[in-house]
């Protein structure tokens, strides 16, 4: 982003400094600063992980998006690129992974499978999606996205990040939205902790019948 | 062929008289052994017959006729064609089977799997968990009247899907709106759940030291997060201060239930499936896939398309042991610059794939009796610049950019060493196992497609150390780019597929295993047909899943910090291991 | 080894010098040309690739061919007054060959025979399920359905098409395929004389 970017409209310059300042919001440069230094977690699921380090390595090379420091620990990351099939048993790892990053946090759901089940939508170890677990932020197609997808889906997340603004982004309100995601538990199958009233009716249901 | 006439000659019916009986349903060949006499046919075929090499264990479930199969394939390392015997058992639980881990410890995670996905109890087992699924999972998804959550119907293609196609998600047809479904019986409230506990009692079953200071051991965690198990891979490990004393690799957060889809999939559409087995060697899948079920249509491809198939293997391994040698040095230690330096090759190859394939990774490209399309215009001029003047080069400038690094040699020399036998115990295949001396490559000691018109070497070191793997791949790299070299000047023209392109093909009943040298080891196919479009069983024998069998015994004794190492070196990919 | 302790660092960090070196090497044989020009990309992809590897999506980009394969369209013709006449006939054997099963097509009837008519009437594909295999290209009699080259679809939420999305005129098709479409062109061409032929012999 250059200056004409970052200078944010509204407010005349005079002419004689033009040039030499630069006013903008404090939106404009932190969102600038957000948006430049993405740090992904070094997370890889299946085969679109193997694509994930293809776009880090040196033919499309993340590091001219600010990305290129993969954080293996979600402490120090802000952006989860969930790259592959989603498993239940791998479930309850990710939600907990998700839990322990910092906000502002974000989701890229790469591929198909991590979008909404993919090919192996049906099997019985395949979470249809990972959204129904976590917030995704921008969904890639294609299985799998080629790296310069992935790019186009890494830009989207920048321009997520620049519309935002600190007085409404729910990162900095009180409130509980922001309450960690419940672990599933790997019981007879999934269970998801927040469906547990849902599960008690139908076991009842199924009872009567 | 797996028993072809110079098997079915061996004196096992005299040998064995009243215990095993040659098989004679119809396309089915191998031995029947009787459920009491197993472990002693197994030992004989071992000791008396050199059957040392047990490639594939897997279970068989023939719901109609209300029994259970283990079927077992065994090699000789010496080469040649190998004996396929059976096992059959009542479909009533328990279904009991006893265990030939004593007899070949490579046996240990496919009589695990077969325990997991079909129920199947391997009496003697020394650990008897679930290996891909979670300890506590209710039901064995592979048996034919066990049906998922999404489940719509017992074959593909769906009715729903034409002429009247609302769409439907799977998800709206489920009660909680989700891919679940409990047990009948099930409250979550009355039960508590610990899928971990089976696995750390597991894991206090070690040798105890007698001999020093008696100290508390540790155990550790690695993974499923964490950056050197290339995916998502869990070690648990029983440390003595930073010494090994146990360890137990924990798998399935990858498991995607290839085979069941398989079993609903028609042929054809196996086919970009197994593109996502092994996702770094997309084209070697689509061939020991294309080379089992040609086998049981009785089918060949054409001239062209054997040599455009050969070519593309071939690419595949070259491809992926780059890929192996910049992951390994990152688990090393050596952060990128390797990676990136062996990346930079790779791209130039997957070039070339999306041009013939039209995608980089996930190539689908082989069809029954040949390919799916003739290689476009300036293919092999492509290929020529980057194999014949290119890579070559550069090979030798890894090489020397890494082989004599005092470092690496200091890491990889003597670490994790894998003795002939022990990698023949433990059932290893691939450069694993040549890496430990044992000059066996199929493409060599049981050719297939046309691996017998070209010259190259069986590439062996000697002392199957982290080092001798490393370097075993540069090897086979240089072999590969021989092959390409020769089958690039003597590729004819000629059509690329001597069928009629067929979306639905007809494939006669009876079975078939076929195997390709895959990069990482012997990837075989076992299916078998009833005759309908689906298959009626489709197994997949995954090398680096059977070569995980080692990793226990290879890291016993280890510092903790070589595991990372060892790991490396074996050349796993997750979606093969968990499939 | 009875070499001495680190001659093979020093080996390999040669190497590392000698590609830090290519990288200027290569930008100055190469100045002013090999960015942002489609010979420098090419260049950059070929056997003599060198230096500075890097293709900076978005300004430059790899240019991808004829055979890549992404989501699948619709193709069709557009008609003298602007309507679009799709090729697919709603034969279903995309639908019946789709491994993830992904396509949902439903029929069009005629509303006064009830009979059906070769049209579709809706055209699903869910690419959140879509495997990218191509095989319904591969197989479908009409070159109806084929494999888009446009991987630019990252969005805020899922990607589910439908018939008016899905559908692209043939002259897009054209551009990306160009060698396939001649080949299909031309083979449709022979298979209509082939059908007229004998009829003008009668």
């Amino acid at each position: 982003m250059d200056s004409n970017e970052l200078n944010s409209p509204g407010f005349d310059i005079p002419p004689e400094i033009k040039g030499q300042i630069a006013i903008t919001s404090l939106d404009r440069i932190y969102n600038w600063g957000r948006s430049a230094s993405v740090w992904p977690l070094m997370f890889g699921l299946a085969c679109c992980a193997i694509e994930m380090i293809c776009t880090a390595a040196s033919r499309f090379d993340l590091a001219r998006f600010g990305m290129e420091i993969m954080r293996p620990s979600p402490r120090q990351s802000d952006l989860m690129i969930v790259s592959g099939t989603v498993t239940k048993k791998m479930m309850p790892t990710i939600v907990r992974l998700y839990n322990q990053m910092p906000e502002p946090k974000y989701v890229l759901a790469m591929g198909a499978c991590a979008s909404g089940g993919g090919p192996f939508k049906e099997g019985y170890n395949v979470v249809s999606g990972v959204d129904r677990f976590i917030p995704v932020d921008v969904y890639v197609p294609g299985c799998p996205p080629t790296p310069q997808a992935l790019l186009n889906g890494l830009m989207k997340v920048q321009e997520k990040i620049r519309g935002e603004s600190i007085k409404n982004s729910r990162w900095y309100k009180k409130g509980s939205d922001l309450a960690e995601i419940p672990i599933p538990i790997l019981g007879p199958d999934l269970i998801d902790p927040r469906k547990l009233d849902l599960i008690k009716n139908e076991a009842k249901l199924q009872e009567q019948a | 062929m797996t028993t072809p006439a110079a098997v079915q000659t061996l004196d096992l019916s005299t040998r064995f008289p009243d215990g095993a009986t040659p098989d004679a349903r119809p396309g089915y060949s191998g031995w029947l052994v009787d459920k009491s006499r197993l472990v002693e046919f197994a030992t004989a075929l071992r000791d008396e017959f050199g059957y040392d090499y047990l490639s594939s264990v897997t279970g068989v479930d023939y719901l109609p006729e209300g029994k259970m199969e283990v079927v077992y394939q065994v090699y000789r390392t010496t080469g040649g064609s190998g004996v396929m015997f059976k096992v059959q058992v009542p479909r009533q639980d328990p279904v009991e089977v006893p265990s030939l881990v004593s007899i070949y410890p490579g046996a240990e995670f496919q009589e695990r799997e077969a325990w997991d996905l079909l129920g199947i109890k391997f009496s003697g087992h020394p650990d008897l968990r679930r290996i891909l699924m979670w300890e506590g999972f209710s039901g064995f998804p592979l048996r034919k009247d066990w049906h998922e959550p999404y489940f719509e119907e017992e074959a593909k293609p769906y009715k729903n899907r034409w002429p009247d196609g609302k769409i439907v998600q799977a998800e709206s047809n489920n009660p909680y709106a989700d891919n679940i479904a409990y047990p009948p019986d099930f409250s979550p409230e009355a039960e508590s759940f610990d899928p971990e506990k089976a696995l750390y009692d597991a894991l206090r079953k070690y040798q105890k030291n007698e001999i020093g200071l008696n100290t508390d051991h540790i155990i550790v965690n690695l993974g499923p997060q964490h950056p050197s198990t290339h995916g998502v891979f869990r070690v648990a490990v029983m440390l003595d201060g930073e010494e090994i004393v146990n360890l137990k690799p924990v798998m399935g957060y990858l498991h995607r239930n290839h085979e069941k889809i398989g079993e609903r999939n028609t042929y054809l559409m196996n086919m970009p499936y197994t593109d996502r087995l092994d996702y770094l060697a997309s084209m070697s899948n689509n061939f020991g896939y294309a080379l089992a079920v040609e086998k049981l249509m009785g089918i060949a491809p054409t001239e062209r398309a054997d040599y455009i198939r050969v070519l593309m293997a071939e690419m595949t391994r070259i491809s992926n042991h780059l890929f192996l040698i910049g992951t390994l040095l990152n688990d090393l230690g050596a952060y990128f610059t390797p990676m990136l330096y062996a990346l930079e090759e790779r791209e130039l190859i997957l070039d070339i794939f999306e041009a013939v394939a039209g995608s980089r990774m996930m190539c689908n490209y082989f069809r029954f009796g040949g390919v799916a399309r003739d290689f476009p215009e300036g293919t092999f001029q492509k290929i020529k610049e980057i194999f014949f003047e290119r890579l070559p080069g550069k090979i030798d400038e890894i090489d020397r950019f890494l082989s004599e690094n005092e470092i690496i040699r200091s890491r990889g020399v003597g670490q994790g060493v894998l003795t002939a036998e022990d990698a023949i115990r433990y059932s290893v295949s691939g450069p694993m196992l040549r890496a430990s001396g044992i000059p066996y490559d199929l493409r060599r000691a049981e050719p297939y497609s046309i691996y017998d018109r070209f010259e190259f070497d069986v590439c062996t070191r000697k002392n199957g150390d982290i080092y001798d793997r490393l370097m075993v791949r540069f090897d086979e790299i240089r072999q590969s780019i021989r092959i390409i070299q020769q089958a690039v000047k003597q590729i004819p023209p000629g059509p690329v597929t001597s069928v009629k392109p067929m979306y639905q093909v007809r494939v006669p009943a009876g079975e078939a295993y076929g195997r390709v040298e895959g990069p990482k080891g012997e990837l075989g196919f076992y299916i078998v047909s009833n005759g309908k479009p689906t298959p009626w069983r489709y197994h997949v024998r995954a090398p680096s899943f059977i070569n995980l069998t080692a990793f226990g015994p290879m890291c016993i004794g280890q510092k903790v910090a070589d595991v990372v190492g060892i790991l490396g070196s074996i050349d796993i990919v997750l979606g093969e291991v968990d499939r | 080894m009875n070499d001495m302790y680190g001659k093979g660092i020093l080996k390999g960090l040669s190497v590392s010098l000698k590609r830090f070196f290519e990288t200027y090497l290569d930008d100055l044989s190469w100045i002013g040309r090999r960015y942002n020009t489609d010979a420098g990309i090419a260049h950059r992809g070929s056997k003599d690739a060198r230096g500075i590897f890097t293709v900076q999506y978005p300004e430059e980009k790899i240019p991808v061919p004829e055979e890549f394969r992404f989501i699948p369209f619709l193709v069709y013709n557009e008609g003298p007054n602007g309507e679009k006449n799709l090729l697919c006939t709603s034969c279903g054997i995309c639908a019946k060959v789709c491994p993830p099963q992904c396509i949902w097509i439903v029929r069009s009837t005629d509303p006064a025979t009830g009979r059906p008519i070769p049209d579709p009437a809706e055209f699903y594909i869910d690419a959140d399920i879509c495997m990218n295999c191509g095989l319904c290209a591969e197989y479908c009699p009409f070159d109806a359905i084929k494999m888009d080259h446009d991987y630019e679809l990252a969005a805020f939420g899922r990607h589910i098409y439908n018939k008016a999305m899905l559908s692209k005129p043939t002259k897009y098709y054209e551009s990306i395929r160009p060698e396939n479409a001649t080949r299909e062109n031309a083979a449709r061409a022979a298979k209509l004389a082939a059908r007229t032929a004998p009829t003008k012999a009668d």
